[in-house]
C-alpha cells in the first residue's frame, strides 16, 4: 500500500508563509479582523487625505464624500462577488437590483409619493425587495448556463431602468424622484451636504457588516455549495447539493447587498433617476469584481475601491497634477476629455498584467496553477460548456 | 462498416428532415403573422432594421463560436464603421447629398463599403491581437473586461474626433425614391439594404462552408486543440474570424449611415446589445441562427412601435428573448453544435 509520503515526486514542499501566525489569527477570528481592519482603514483615510499630494486636490470633506460613494461601489462589488465570484453565475445586469433598492427607498421617503418612512428599517426592506427580484430573475433562468445567463441578466438590467423611465406616473420618468429624506438618529438628521462624517461612518459600518456576513456565508455549507456549483454543477448536484435553492440563494443574497447599497445611495444623493442605473454601472461593478480577484471578498472590496478611485479621482485630477508639475506638453492636454479613453486603457492594461485579478482567491489560484495544461484552464470552468 | 452497406439515396423526406426546417417554418409563420398585423410598409421597415441587426449579430456569433467570448467591443466596431463610412464619403469623396447618377452612386457605395470593411477588419484584428490574444488561456472573465475596456476606448476616441452630438451621414440613395412592387410603394433604399445584407450573409455562408479557411474556422470552433493537431494555424484562423466579423459590422455601419442619415458616438452599445440578443436568440455560435435572430429582433421592435409601445420596444425585445430561452435554453438553432463556426 503506497501512501502519499511514499511517492517522492508528489511530495509538496509548502511555500514558506510569511507572518504565518498572524495569518492564522486573522483566519480564525475573521469577524474581529474585519471590524478592526475596517476601523483602521476608515480612520486612516481621512488622515491620509490631509497629507500633501492629496490635500492639494480637494478638501477633506470632498474626499470623504467621495469615499462614501466609493463605499457604495464596494458594497455592490461585494454583492456581485457572491453571484459571479463564488457561485460562478455571470450576471451582467446587476445594476437592476441597485435600482430596485434605490427606488424602494425613494417610494418610501420622498415628497413625490407623500411617504416618509424612516431610513433604518428601510435598509432591510430595500434589501428584501431586491432579493425578491433576484429570485424572480433567478427562477426562469435556472436552466440557462454561462453566457445565455449573461444575456438574460443583461436584458433584465436594461429592462428595469426602462420600466422606471416609462412608468412616469409612479416614478416621474426621466426626472427621477428627488428630495429623499436623510436618515435620522434620535433627533439628529444626517446632513446631506457639508459635514460628510455621518454618512461616511454609516457606510464603513455597512461594509464591515456585509463583509462579516459574506465571510460567514462563504465558509458555511451554503458557501461551499456555491463554490461546488461554480466548479462543476453536475458533480455538485450528484453530491447532494440542491442546485435550485443554492443558485436562487446566490441571486437573492447578491441582490440584497445591492438593495442595501441602493437604499443608502438614494438617501445619500437624495435623488434617484433611471440613468443612474444604466449598464455602465453593471459593467463597472463587474470590472471591480474581476480586477479585485473573483471569489476573494477583501480583494474584491479593494478592487472596487481602486477602480472607483482611478475612475473618479485619478483621471479627473490629471489636469491639476500636470499643471502643478509643469511638464510642457502634458499640462496643455485637457485630460477630462480623455477620461473614458484612459479608463478603457487602464482596464485593458490591468487585465493584461493580472488576468486573475489583483488578489486572486487562494482556492481559485490553486485551481488555475496546479495544472499547466491550457485545456484545463478552459474546461475547468463549468460555464464554458454549451447546454446539452 | 459503411463500405458493406449499399449506398442509399436519401429520400426527399429525410433530406427535408436533415435540413432542419423546423425553425425556418417557425420564422416563416411568425413573419406571415407579423405581415398580417403590421402591413407591408412596416414589414419592410422591420426587414431593414433586422438586416442591420443581423449583420452585426454575425460578428458576435462568429467570435463567440470560435473563442467563446462575448465581444462587447463589437457594437462599437459597428459604430466606428458608421463613422468611417461617413468620413470616407464626405471628406475623402466630397459627397454630402443624395447621388442621382446611377454609375457614380454604385461607385460611391462600393468604395464606402470596401474601404470601411477593410478598415474595420483590420481594427478587429488589432483588437484581437492586443486585447484578447494575450488572455486566451486566462480566466474566462478577463477578456470580457478587456472587451469592455476596448469599448470605452473606441467610444471616447470617436467622441473626441467627431464630437458628442449626432453627425450627419450622407444618404447616398434618395430616401424618397420609390419603386412600385405589386401595388406597394417600396423605397429603393430599403431594397438595397435588404438585398445587400442578404448577399453578404450568403457570401459568408458559402465562405464558411466551402473554403479552406472556413473549414479551419469550423474546426477551430469545434475543438481548438484537435484543429491545431491537424495543422490548422489557430492564431491566423481566429484573426481571420475577427477580420470577417468586424468587416461585416463595418458593412452594417455603412448601411446604418445610409438608412438613418445621422450617427452618434454612442450608437454602438444599443445596436450591439440588440445584435447580441439576436445572436443568443438564434443560438449563439450559429450563423444562420444569428441572421434569423436579427430579423426577429427587427420584427419585435417594429411590432412594439406600431402598436404604440415604442418606448417599451427594448423591453419587449428582452421579454421575447427570455421567453424563448425558457423554452429553448440554447436558442432557436442551438442544437446544431456541429455546424457553428
Amino acid at each position: 500500500m503506497t501512501t502519499v509520503q511514499d511517492l517522492p515526486n508528489r511530495q509538496i514542499t509548502p511555500r514558506p508563509v510569511r507572518f504565518a501566525r498572524a495569518r492564522e489569527f486573522l483566519r480564525t477570528h475573521r469577524s474581529l479582523s474585519v471590524i478592526v481592519g475596517m476601523a483602521l482603514f476608515a480612520a486612516a483615510l481621512p488622515v491620509i487625505v490631509l497629507l500633501p499630494p492629496f490635500s492639494g486636490f480637494s478638501g477633506q470633506a470632498v474626499w470623504l464624500d467621495g469615499f462614501t460613494i466609493a463605499g457604495i461601489y464596494v458594497l455592490l462589488a461585494l454583492g456581485l462577488n457572491i453571484v459571479v465570484g463564488l457561485s460562478g453565475l455571470l450576471d451582467l445586469g446587476y445594476a437592476a437590483f441597485f435600482a430596485i433598492g434605490s427606488y424602494t427607498f425613494a417610494f418610501a421617503a420622498a415628497p413625490f409619493t407623500h411617504n416618509d418612512f424612516p431610513f433604518w428599517p428601510m435598509l432591510l426592506v430595500g434589501a428584501v425587495m431586491a432579493a425578491v427580484f433576484g429570485v424572480l430573475l433567478g427562477a426562469p433562468t435556472l436552466r440557462l448556463r454561462g453566457d445565455y445567463l449573461a444575456i438574460v441578466t443583461l436584458g433584465f438590467g436594461e429592462i428595469v431602468p426602462i420600466v422606471f423611465l416609462n412608468a412616469s406616473k409612479y416614478t416621474d420618468g426621466p426626472n427621477g424622484i428627488g428630495g429623499i429624506s436623510p436618515p435620522k438618529v434620535l433627533d439628529y438628521i444626517f446632513p446631506t451636504t457639508g459635514n460628510p462624517w455621518p454618512y461616511y461612518l454609516v457606510m464603513a459600518g455597512l461594509i464591515a457588516f456585509s463583509m462579516i456576513l459574506i465571510y460567514r456565508l462563504e465558509e458555511s455549507r451554503l458557501g461551499r455549495a456555491w463554490m461546488a456549483i461554480r466548479e462543476d454543477e453536475l458533480a455538485a448536484a450528484s453530491n447532494g447539493v440542491n442546485t435550485v435553492t443554492t443558485k436562487l440563494l446566490a441571486f437573492a443574497l447578491g441582490a440584497s447587498t445591492a438593495g442595501l447599497a441602493g437604499v443608502f445611495s438614494a438617501s445619500k444623493l437624495t435623488l434617484v433617476s433611471p440613468n443612474l442605473f444604466r449598464f455602465d454601472v453593471s459593467f463597472t461593478v463587474l470590472a471591480m469584481v474581476v480586477l479585485g480577484g473573483m471569489g476573494n471578498t477583501w480583494g474584491v472590496a479593494v478592487g472596487a475601491f481602486v477602480i472607483f478611485m482611478i475612475q473618479n479621482v485619478v483621471l479627473k485630477q490629471l489636469n491639476l497634477f500636470f499643471d502643478s508639475v509643469q511638464v510642457p506638453i502634458l499640462s496643455d492636454i485637457n485630460f477630462i476629455q480623455y477620461q473614458f479613453l484612459l479608463y478603457g486603457i487602464a482596464l485593458v492594461a490591468m487585465m493584461l498584467l493580472r488576468p486573475e485579478g489583483l488578489f486572486p482567491s487562494r482556492r481559485r489560484r490553486r485551481e488555475l496553477h496546479t495544472e499547466e495544461d491550457p485545456s484545463f484552464a478552459e474546461s475547468g470552468d463549468p460555464l464554458g460548456a454549451a447546454p446539452e | 462498416m459503411t463500405a458493406l452497406t449499399p449506398e442509399v439515396r436519401p429520400s426527399v423526406l429525410s433530406s427535408v428532415r436533415h435540413a432542419r426546417i423546423g425553425p425556418w417554418l417557425f420564422v416563416a409563420a411568425v413573419a406571415a403573422v407579423v405581415f398580417a398585423f403590421i402591413g407591408p410598409a412596416q414589414f419592410m421597415n422591420a426587414l431593414t432594421l433586422g438586416a442591420i441587426y443581423a449583420l452585426v449579430a454575425l460578428g458576435y456569433t462568429m467570435v463567440y463560436g470560435i473563442i467563446e467570448l462575448i465581444n462587447f467591443a463589437h457594437g462599437d466596431v459597428f459604430m466606428v464603421g458608421a463613422f468611417t463610412s461617413m468620413f470616407v464619403l464626405t471628406n475623402a469623396l466630397g459627397q454630402k447629398s443624395p447621388e442621382h447618377d446611377i454609375v457614380r452612386l454604385i461607385f460611391l457605395i462600393v468604395a464606402a463599403m470596401l474601404i470601411t470593411m477593410v478598415v474595420m477588419g483590420v481594427l478587429g484584428v488589432l483588437i484581437e491581437r492586443f486585447a484578447y490574444r494575450p488572455l486566451r488561456n486566462a480566466p474566462r472573465l478577463a477578456p470580457l473586461i478587456t472587451a469592455i475596456g476596448v469599448s470605452y476606448i473606441l467610444q471616447n476616441a470617436i467622441q473626441i474626433l467627431f464630437g458628442p452630438s449626432p453627425v450627419t451621414s450622407p444618404q447616398l440613395i434618395e430616401p424618397t425614391a420609390r419603386v412600385n412592387i405589386m401595388g406597394q410603394e417600396v423605397s429603393w433604399l430599403r431594397i438595397f439594404i435588404i438585398l445587400s445584407s442578404i448577399g453578404l450573409m450568403i457570401a459568408l455562408q458559402v465562405f464558411v462552408n466551402r473554403t479552406k479557411l472556413g473549414r479551419a474556422m469550423r474546426s477551430t470552433a469545434q475543438d481548438r486543440e484537435a484543429a491545431q493537431l491537424m495543422g490548422v494555424d489557430i492564431n491566423r484562423t481566429i484573426a481571420a474570424t475577427f477580420f470577417i466579423g468586424s468587416a461585416l459590422a463595418g458593412a452594417a455601419g455603412v448601411i446604418n449611415g445610409l438608412y438613418f442619415g445621422n450617427i452618434q458616438f454612442d450608437l454602438g452599445f444599443q445596436a450591439g446589445l440588440k445584435a447580441f440578443t439576436a445572436a443568443v436568440l438564434g443560438g449563439i455560435g450559429n450563423i444562420t441562427g444569428a441572421a434569423l435572430g436579427g430579423f426577429i429582433i427587427g420584427f419585435v421592435e417594429v411590432m412594439a412601435g406600431s402598436f404604440g409601445f415604442f418606448v417599451w420596444a427594448q423591453a419587449f425585445v428582452f421579454a421575447v428573448l427570455i421567453i424563448t430561452l425558457v423554452f429553448r435554453p440554447a436558442g432557436l438553432f442551438g442544437q446544431q453544435i456541429g455546424e457553428r463556426a
